[in-house]
This record gives C-alpha cells, structure tokens and sequence, in this order.
C-alpha cells in the first residue's frame, strides 16, 4: 500500500487543498518500498523491507510558513494535518526568503526512470542474489560481502494554486566485496539500474573475484604524480563532490571554488578541459529522473559545463529573483559526456598508468580548491605497455577534481551510480552517468597498508 | 515504519551537510510530551514476550521508544529551518533455532505488538535453514523494573523554541559584529524514551538526552577571492539546555590566545573569537610541507581517537561483517594475542559508557547489559575489543561490554562503539610547559577534515586553527596543515600527555555505520597530547 496510482494520490491531495484555509497549500504524497539483503563472511547477514507513505502539508499564510506530516488518509486524519500546518504557520516567524507557489506548470513524463520488473522484486530474487555471490566464492576459497537494493518510490504533489505532478521510478542497486579468505586480496564491484533486467549477480561478482585474487602480493610504488585510469565509480565519488559545489548564492557569496577574484562568479569561464562537458535531462534513457526539482520547477536539458566552460549555476528562486536572474530547475541527474571505450580498452592504450577500482572516504580539506582526500580501494593494479602488470598497495590522495579536470587524456564508456540522497532539491538521489577518466599527473601523497 | 529522510544544510563547506532526521514532524509543544505511561509499557513488553515465546523464541528483547528530534537552522538574520519530530513504536528481536528474527511496528495495540513478535520468530526460523553456527549469547541477569535518566538541569526540550531563535540570533550577531561575513548556526536537540524489556526478566525504562550547538563561521576577501571557515568549539554532551549557559567563569585560556569551553559553553563569546580567527586565517602563512612535533589539543585530538581507536577496535569490523561498506580492521584478533604494541607506553586508551555528561552515557545498553568501563590499550598494549553479547564468547569475555545500540525502534540494535577516551597523563603537565619542550611543532586546536582507509592503518587530518611552535613559544598562526599517519607509528610516536586537569571530551553526534546506515552518538576524552616526528602536508592549491 506504499504505493499509490495517479487517480489514487489525486484524490487525497485534492482533499487536502480542499480543507486549506491559508493563503496557499502544498500537499506532497511520497511513497516507498525498500527491499534489501545483506551478506559477510558468505552468510546473509540481515534481509528486509521496509514501506512508508507520507503526507506533507505546506501551508503559508503571508510569509509564515508551518509543515505537518502523516502517515493516515482518512478524512479526520487529513483534517488534523491540515490544521496542524496551519496552527504552525500562525506561530512561526516571518521567512523573508519565502517564495510563493508556483502555478500549473507542464512536466513532461519521464516514464522510463520506473520499470514494472524491478518494482516486484521477491524476497526469493534477493535471496538468490546473494547466493549467487556467495557460492562462487566459497568455492574458491574467498569471502564475499555484499548489499543488494531495490527500491521503488512515487511522488505527488497538488498546490492551491492549480499546478500538480506525479511521477515513479525504480532503482536497483548492488555493491560486492570479495576477499581472499587471507586477507591479502579484495575486489569490488557495483551496479546500478532502473531496470533489475540488466543486472546480472553472476558477471558482476566474477568481475571482484577476478580483481581479488589479481590483488594479491600488491607492491608498494612510491607516491607521486601518476596517470590513473579511475573506472567510473572511482571517478564519480571526486566528480559528485564538485557538483555539490554549483550553487549560485555560495558563488555570489564569495565562498565557493567557482567565486571569482574581486568578486562576481566563474560563470561563462574556461574551468576545464575543451572535452568536459556535464550536462542534465531528466528523460535520459539510462538515467531518468523526476520532471521536476525541489520547488516544483519543470526540469529541461541544460549544460552545465560546457566545452569546460561554466555554463550553469543552481539558484534558487529567492536568490534568482533577488540578482534577477533567471533560475532554471535543478538538476536530478549528472551525465558527464564520455568516450565509447571500455576500461580495458583504456588499458590497452596507456603505456604506464594506475588502474584505480574504487576511491574510499573523500573528504573535503579546501572548499576554495576543492582540494580532496581519499584513497584507493579493492583493487589497484599498474599498468605497463597497454596490461595490468601487478596489483600495487592503496594509496592516498590529494587531489582536487577542477585540477583532475584540466589533465584529462581520454574518456572512457560512462557508466551509470548515484549519489546523495536528500540534496537541496528534495529527498531523491542524484542519479549520474561518469565515464572511466584516464588522467595524467594524479597526486597521491602516502602509501596504505590497508587490503 | 517511518521513512528515512535528510535534512541538507547548505553553506557549511562545500558539499553541506547531511543530517538524518526519523519520525514525523510535530509541533515544537508536542516535543515535551514526555514517554509513554510506564504500566502501559510494561504490559504491552509482556505481550510481546509471551506471543514470542509462544511462537517458539528461545530469548526475546522489546524496544519500545519514543523518540523527539528538534534542529534549529539559523544563518545571519535569519531562521532557514524548525524541525521537530517524533517517532514512536516497537522493536522486536527474538532468538528461535538458534537464529536472529526482528520485527517492528508503529502500531502499539496488543494486537499489532503480538503479531510483530510472531513475525520476528517467523523470520527467524526462516534464517535459519542458512544459519552455520547457533547463536551464543553472553549471559546477563535480569535487574527486575529499573529506570535512569540523564542528570540534566534543564530540558531541552522544554525550553521555549523563540529562546533558541533569539539565543542563535544573538550568536550570529556577534559573530557578524566581530568581522564574519557569513554564519550559520544549528541546535540539535534529541531525547529518547527508550524502554526495554527481554525474557531474561529485566524492564529498564531510560530518559536520555543529548544536545549540539555548532555554528560555522565564513570570513571572504573579495579582493583576493580567498575564503577560510572557523567551527564552533561546542562539544555535543549528553546534558540539558544548561551546557548553554557557560559565561567567563567557563572559559579556559589555551596557548595561542584560544578560548576554550569544558562543562558550559559560552556560545556567543565563542562566535566573537570564531569571527576574528577566520579574518586572521585569511592572511595567515601558509606551512612549510615536512616532518613536526605535534601538540593537539582535546577539541582536536577526539576526533583522532575515534578514526584510528574506536572504529579499528569494533569486533564486528575486527571479524569481517562490515567489509563491503566501513571496511575490516588492522587489529585483527592474532595482535590482541601477540600483545601488539599499538603506542607507547604513556598510552592508555579504554572505552566507557559511564562518563558524566557524554554522549554514549547510559545505565543499560540495548539489550540490557548494565554499561561500565574497560581498557582497550594498556601501556601502549592492545588488550581488547568492543563487544556485545553474542559476540563475548569470540573473544574469550564471560559478558558482554554493554556497547549494543539502535538509533530507532525499528532499527536492529548492533555492536556500537563507546566512549572510547585517552586517559590523561600521570604526571603534572599544562599545555603551556608541554609547548615549552617543543622546538619545531605546530599547535592543532579543533577537529578539521579528515580521512582514514578502510582497515584504519592510514589516516589525514586537519584542523581549525594551526600555530607553529619555535624554540618552545608559539609565533604565530598558520594555515593549509594536514597531518598524514600510519595508526601504530602515530600512538607509538606519542611522547607527553597532559594531566588530567586539562582532560576534556569532544564527540561525533552522527556517527554512521551499517547498511542500511544507523547513527550514534560519541564521546571521547583526553588531555593534549604530543607526537613527535609527524608527516605535515601542504594542502594550499591554485585552481586559476
């Protein structure tokens, strides 16, 4: 029952925005069903569900606003909430940055973000995943560790002012751990996915077997500046922490990394490579998102670098009325522009190199470089004349992703993950779509021990 | 079951902050309701016992909680957010055929509590058809009805929500009055009505309470487009609203000019100094890259101690259940045996869930386990574990250590870690004479960025504010400092701890581990500590 249909969800918010007596209302409708299995040490670990609807009710009278949830839907139960949010509103203090509701507005469907096959997941297709992961693994002799997800969610909303959305999606997502019983070898692997068709548990978990047993007797090469090929889940955790970065205000501000000397932004400026170039469009065919972002604009396709220029910030609508300017949606979605190679392809071009898996605990040390720090994990290997040589220990970086950006030598094949999850514009995750990025003069700083 | 949902707070370094926020949203007034009637409780925990039991559970424990969060977001002049939730309901875990089960719901009927029950042993025998090894649990012994609250003076919870609006105000105030260009300021309030009950014949009602008022203050020089970040030094207690009114009595006076806080905190003093030392970091030099004897402050070092202390020596971690996600440990269960050499002999470090005023103060633990104090590293020696009750018996322990915690009822508890503290030197020492012995150092105050990998052998941190150290006297503050360590070479590196009248705990209000992820709150103690000999990177960039 956590999911409702379109007709199902209209009906309540309409309700809602029927028993409003304030200056206006938003009703927002979400649901969601969370499925998920976790193994170690080749046993599952823990396996459940977990499914909630929740009403929220914005009311606004003037510039005091007051919010109230619940989790009922019968009429009393909607009455209470309504005036619960309207009692709020009458004690809460003047929001000067308040911004009214937006009218109707057109959203164009983004009907492939929800796929039916992925929306009925069993308790038997979970458990099977994680046996596939195990057996092959306690049959050579490693350790798995995993996590599969699926999870499935609508959101509706209505306002007083006419406009109302509806929207599903589907997501899927897997990560495995494999290590050598030993402790001297690990690999990991992950996939995300609207559509559970295109995941198979089998190929996956061979490949972190494959990077385990390939890790094992790593050699430790001295920290330096090095080409790296970071495969897309390595690149996406450096690239996901810049995007953050892109707010207007902050620009404006003077505190962010796309601020400029002597005040004003970075906007229209050559921060990357010519080949960089990030965009957004909520009907992309591999990453689909909600037509609309955190305010209820409609979401459009928009560049956001383009040609490794800056050609986009997020404002809000207070901060975009208040420098008039004009404030397209947020973006739900982040889709770097890549190459049509695979990583192996990538290796088989570079003469020497280090083929980085996965990029572990970044953290921010400067926000005026975006300077970050992490570290190599699950698999690292050097590569000479175009093959993996040896696996190499883990080490750490410093590096800052508008540098990495500037030292790109090829882009490989992108590859779908996501990040976040409640970010400025709302409670959804930022789907995004990064190609393996082969980058020259990476600056790692020490060695790890750590397998 | 309630919905996990984020609070993001923008402005607060460039990635924000993500905070959890459970349960529903209510009114501010709601959130001093109080816990639920203790007879109800107790009637609806035998319930839930005997409907398990009946349905085949060798061992059951109920979780019925209440929970209240308030977050208050200010910036400047502004109020940006009041949140306030409430989240109740029961949690129930049972052993049947030797197998975990656990079930929860919101719905507190008898109904509803009895078929969770039956639901939570339905599950458990279903795992166990793949269950290897049965369940052991360390024995405890029912303590019969027994409650415990956390000593406050004032509640939080019941202080009017215009005085946190016109108290962080005031606080952004100063700090703009002192030269900030920007500030924002946050309380976070959390009070759990957590009772537990288990067929071992315990029914253990707990009022615990914990608060954190951080602020972040932004100085920016528009000519240079250079900007530098000062945190509050507020330390998140396990206390009432009273921590709030600390004054000059309070202060304590730290080499280099810092003014730091103990048992109250004066918030608006310290936004006052917070805005100064931004506008200094703004011309502050820049350090010279090499190696330096550290000197580092409480504020600094808990944050230390927890990355490469508390995790590394959380059993589950040690044993492999969190190697897909947090990682496994360096301290593997051989060194505890081979009596590893984990620092120097000056270092003491145990975990304690009895301090006063901290985070992870409780009597009971999440299943029942009466909280104490053990030693984690003796004498520079590992010599234990975090662990709970099914898990004593790997490490050879009769009991569990009582470190079991769930951040919801309809989370399942697990192993968590404790109070996990550096205990303070023996003999007399004051900041000041330790920094007297130093000759080429810096001084580290407040906890920074920081990064540790997966087994907890390397690490980077960073800090608030940075003073080098020449011939035993501070000259003057610097900027761009990150430390980079290898866990054992760090402990074994430390060389002077100070006595225990310069003791302090700092902590984590939202420390994440599990998947699905779980928070919990930490303390930890020290004195200031010196490392000698410390890797110090330069972490200063030109992007153009």
């Amino acid at each position: 029952m956590s999911m409702l249909s379109e007709k199902q969800a209209r009906e309540i918010l309409d309700k809602v925005i029927e028993l409003s007596k304030a200056d206006e209302c938003i009703a927002t409708l979400t649901g969601t069903k969370d499925g998920n299995v976790r193994f170690a040490l080749n046993n599952v670990s823990t396996s459940g569900i977990v499914s909630d609807i929740q009403l929220a009710v914005q009311v606004a009278y003037g510039k005091r606003v007051g919010v109230a949830t619940i989790n009922e839907f019968d009429d009393a139960s909607l009455a209470r909430v309504v005036s619960r949010a309207e009692e709020l509103a009458k004690l809460a203090p003047e929001n000067d940055e308040f911004m009214p509701a937006l009218g109707k507005q057109d959203y164009k469907a983004s009907d492939p973000a929800f796929v039916k096959a992925s929306a009925e997941v069993s308790p038997e297709y979970r458990a099977n995943v994680a046996a596939e992961s195990i057996e092959p693994c306690r049959k050579d002799d490693l350790v798995a560790a995993g996590f599969f997800t699926d999870n499935t969610s609508f959101s509706a909303f209505a306002t007083s002012t006419g406009n109302f959305g509806y929207h599903k999606s589907t997501t899927v997502d897997f990560t495995c751990t494999v290590r050598t019983d030993d402790g001297t070898g690990s690999g990991w692997v992950n996939r995300n996915v609207a559509d559970v068709a295109q995941f198979d548990a089998k190929s996956e978990v061979a490949r972190a077997i494959s990077k385990a047993k390939g890790s094992v007797d790593a050699k430790a090469i001295e920290p330096g500046k090095y080409t790296v090929i970071l495969e897309p889940a390595a690149a996406s955790g450096l690239i996901g922490f810049m995007m953050f970065g892109f707010d207007a205000r902050q620009a404006d501000e003077g505190r962010s990394f796309l601020s400029k000397k002597g005040g004003g932004t970075k906007m229209g400026e050559q921060l990357f490579d010519k080949r960089i170039n990030i965009s957004a469009d909520p009907w992309d065919n591999e990453a689909p998102v909600q037509p609309w972002d955190g305010e209820n604009r409609p979401r459009n396709k928009i560049a956001i670098v383009k040609d490794g220029k800056i050609n986009y910030m997020n404002y809000s609508r207070f901060w975009a009325k208040k420098q008039e300017k004009d404030a397209p949606a947020q973006p739900g979605n982040i889709l770097i522009a890549g190459g049509s190679k695979s990583t192996d392809q990538l290796v088989a071009d570079t003469k020497r190199g280090i083929l980085v898996t996965r990029t572990w605990y970044i953290r921010m040390v400067d926000p005026q470089t975006v300077l970050l720090t992490g570290l190599t994990r699950d698999g690292t290997f050097y590569i000479e004349d175009g093959e993996i040589k040896y696996p190499i220990k883990n080490m750490r970086f410093n590096e800052s992703p508008v540098i990495m950006l500037n030292n790109v030598e090829e882009l490989g094949l992108p590859q779908r993950s996501t990040i976040g999850g409640g970010g400025p514009g709302g409670g959804q995750p930022i789907v995004m779509m990064t190609p393996a990025m082969k980058i020259r003069d990476f600056t790692f700083t020490s060695l790890s021990d750590a397998v | 079951m309630d919905r996990r949902r984020f609070l993001t707070l923008a402005g607060i370094g460039a990635g924000g902050l993500m905070i959890p926020i459970h349960g529903r949203l209510v009114a501010a007034e709601a959130l001093a309701a109080g816990p639920l009637d203790k007879a109800m409780k107790k009637a609806l925990a035998d319930v839930a016992l005997d409907a398990a039991k009946g349905a085949g559970a060798s061992y059951c424990d109920v979780r019925i909680g209440r929970y209240f969060q308030q977050f208050v977001v200010t910036r400047e002049k502004q109020v940006d957010n009041i949140v306030n939730t409430e989240s109740t309901g029961v949690g129930i875990r049972v052993i049947s055929k030797g197998t975990w089960g656990f079930a929860a719901s919101n719905d507190l009927s008898r109904d509803s509590v009895a078929e969770a029950a039956r639901q939570a042993v339905a599950i458990a025998k279903a795992n166990s058809k793949s269950q290897t090894e049965p369940v052991q649990l360390a024995p405890v012994k029912g303590v019969g009805e027994v409650s415990w609250k956390t000593p406050i003076e004032k509640n939080a919870m019941e202080v009017p929500i215009k005085d946190k609006v016109d108290l962080l105000l005031s606080v952004n105030a100063a700090a703009m009055d002192a030269g900030a260009s920007f500030i924002n300021s946050i309380l976070f309030l959390v009070n759990e009505h957590k009772y537990f009950a288990s067929t071992d014949g315990s029914y253990i009602d707990q009022d615990v309470h914990r608060l954190w008022a951080p602020f972040f203050v932004t100085a920016v020089d528009k000519e240079s487009g250079k900007f530098r970040t000062r945190n509050g030094f507020s330390t998140p207690v396990g206390k009432g609203f009273e921590y709030l009114d600390g004054g000059e009595s309070d202060r304590i006076m730290l080499p280099g000019g810092v003014e730091i806080y103990d048992q109250r905190y004066d918030i608006v003093a310290d936004a006052r100094a917070a805005a100064k030392q931004a506008t200094t970091k703004l011309k502050a030099p820049s350090v010279k890259p090499g190696k330096y004897d550290l000197v580092l402050d409480p504020s600094h070092m808990w944050l230390t101690i927890h990355e490469s202390v508390g995790h590394p020596l959380e059993l589950d971690r040690v044993l492999g259940y969190e190697a897909n996600f947090a990682g496994t440990s360096f301290a593997t269960l051989d060194k505890r045996d081979s009596k590893f050499q984990y620092g120097s002999e000056l270092v003491n470090l145990f975990a304690d869930r009895t301090q006063d005023g901290s985070l992870g103060k409780v009597a009971y633990d999440d299943e029942g386990v009466q909280t104490k104090r053990w030693d984690l590293v003796k004498d520079g020696i590992l010599v234990n574990y975090q662990a709970i009750r099914d898990q004593a018996h790997i490490i050879g322990e009769k009991e569990s250590h009582g470190c079991c915690y769930a951040d919801s009822w309809s989370s399942v508890q697990f192993q968590r870690m404790p109070n996990v503290s550096l205990a303070a030197g023996k003999k007399k020492m004051t900041p000041e004479q330790m920094i007297a012995g130093v000759e080429d150092g810096i001084y580290i105050v407040g906890a920074g960025s920081f990064s540790i990998d997966q087994q907890r052998y390397n690490a980077q941190f960073g800090g608030q504010l940075f003073f080098e150290i020449k011939d035993g006297k501070i000259t003057e503050q610097i900027e761009d400092v990150a430390y980079q360590m290898r866990t054992p070479e760090f402990w074994n590196a430390c060389v002077g701890i100070c006595d225990e009248s310069d003791y302090r705990l700092g902590g984590s209000f939202f420390d994440g581990k599990g998947q699905p992820p779980q928070v919990s709150a930490v303390s930890h103690g020290s004195a200031t500590a010196r490392f000698n000999g410390i890797n110090v990177i330069n972490t200063a960039r030109s992007i153009g």
